[in-house]
């Protein structure tokens, strides 16, 4: 039996939209913590991960919008942050995000990009932000050494979930036939 | 699958991994051996050690952690630290301008320069 989640355009109250919003939220919080119990140390580079979380950003943003991928992005960091880290991770979460979801509205918006490069443009500007923050509390880091490693991680592994939250939005949206939202918008 | 990304997605990824790529290479090669091992604990110099000396040297990092920093054969390294990441030690050995090793958990960085004068940033593009 396929559940039909999404919203049929116009036909639906919000409340299904609430929902929704809800159950990505645990499940991007989910995802988060998830990475937390398997951290990847990859040249000694903090900041090298998934972004299994990136997932979630990129389904509700194509779904919902700006709006809705920001407020899901928010609540996960602060959720988990306080959950299992500290003040200064929900910072470098939120920054990290912040930088993510406005790049990756952007590029949507361009109408020039499918959901891959997307979240692969996403991924990159996540660890710029996060390195920018780090730059902050850190005062002495020199910036050059580690963009060149955490934009190419960023972006492959922004990409492998960009595939990933294609195919879940295919599988979560499959009966809505007016929802081609992942082929280009030309 | 190829459903899910184009022809302008492949390009912004190989444009954005080539750029990080080439980012890299320039700054390797125009690297210059250095000549010190300055310490930074939460943003201000603590101590400066030559690169040519061998040395051991403890660090009492932020929050009361410590990170042991060695000096053999021109290249520094972290040998030991009490954090629990251990990240600083896994960055390895360095001995170019500019390097760093960085153990976030002590706000500790370890950076190398080039002259005994405080010009560090002159190498900056």
């Amino acid at each position: 039996m396929r559940m039909k989640l999404m919203p049929t355009h116009g036909k639906e109250g919000p409340s299904r939209r609430v929902a929704f919003t809800a159950l990505m939220t645990a499940l991007a919080a989910a995802a988060g913590y998830l990475e937390m119990l398997f951290p990847i140390d990859i040249f000694g580079i903090p900041g090298v991960k998934p972004g299994l979380a990136n997932i979630v950003s990129v389904i509700v943003l194509y779904l919902f919008g700006p709006a809705y991928a920001f407020m899901v992005m928010a609540v996960r960091v602060i959720l988990i942050g306080f959950m299992f880290g500290n003040m200064y991770s929900v910072i470098y979460g939120l920054t990290g995000g912040v930088f993510s979801v406005t790049v990756m509205c952007l590029l949507k918006k361009t109408g020039l990009f499918k959901c891959t490069g997307v979240s692969a443009a996403g991924g990159a500007a996540h660890n710029i932000g996060q390195l920018l923050v780090a730059r902050v509390t850190l005062g002495e880091l020199n910036l050059v050494y580690y963009i060149p490693v955490l934009v190419v991680f960023g972006t492959l592994f922004g990409s492998i979930m960009g595939v990933l939250s294609g195919m879940v939005y295919d599988r979560i949206s499959k009966g809505d036939n007016n929802d081609r939202i992942f082929e280009r918008e030309a | 699958m190829f459903k899910y990304f184009g022809r302008n997605d492949c390009i912004l990824i190989a444009v954005l991994i080539l750029g990080a790529f080439a980012a890299a290479c320039i700054y390797h090669i125009s690297g210059k051996d250095g000549k010190l091992a300055r310490v930074y604990v939460d943003g201000t110099l603590t101590g400066e050690y030559l690169l040519s000396e061998e040395a051991r040297i403890d660090i009492n990092g932020y929050g009361g952690g410590t990170n042991t920093l060695v000096i053999e054969d021109g290249a520094a390294f972290i040998e030991e630290a009490d954090c629990p990441d251990k990240l600083c030690v896994h960055q390895g050995r360095i001995s170019r301008e500019g390097m760093e090793l960085v153990c976030m958990p002590n706000r500790v960085v370890v950076r190398i320069a080039g002259k005994d004068e405080n010009e560090t940033d002159a190498y900056t593009w």
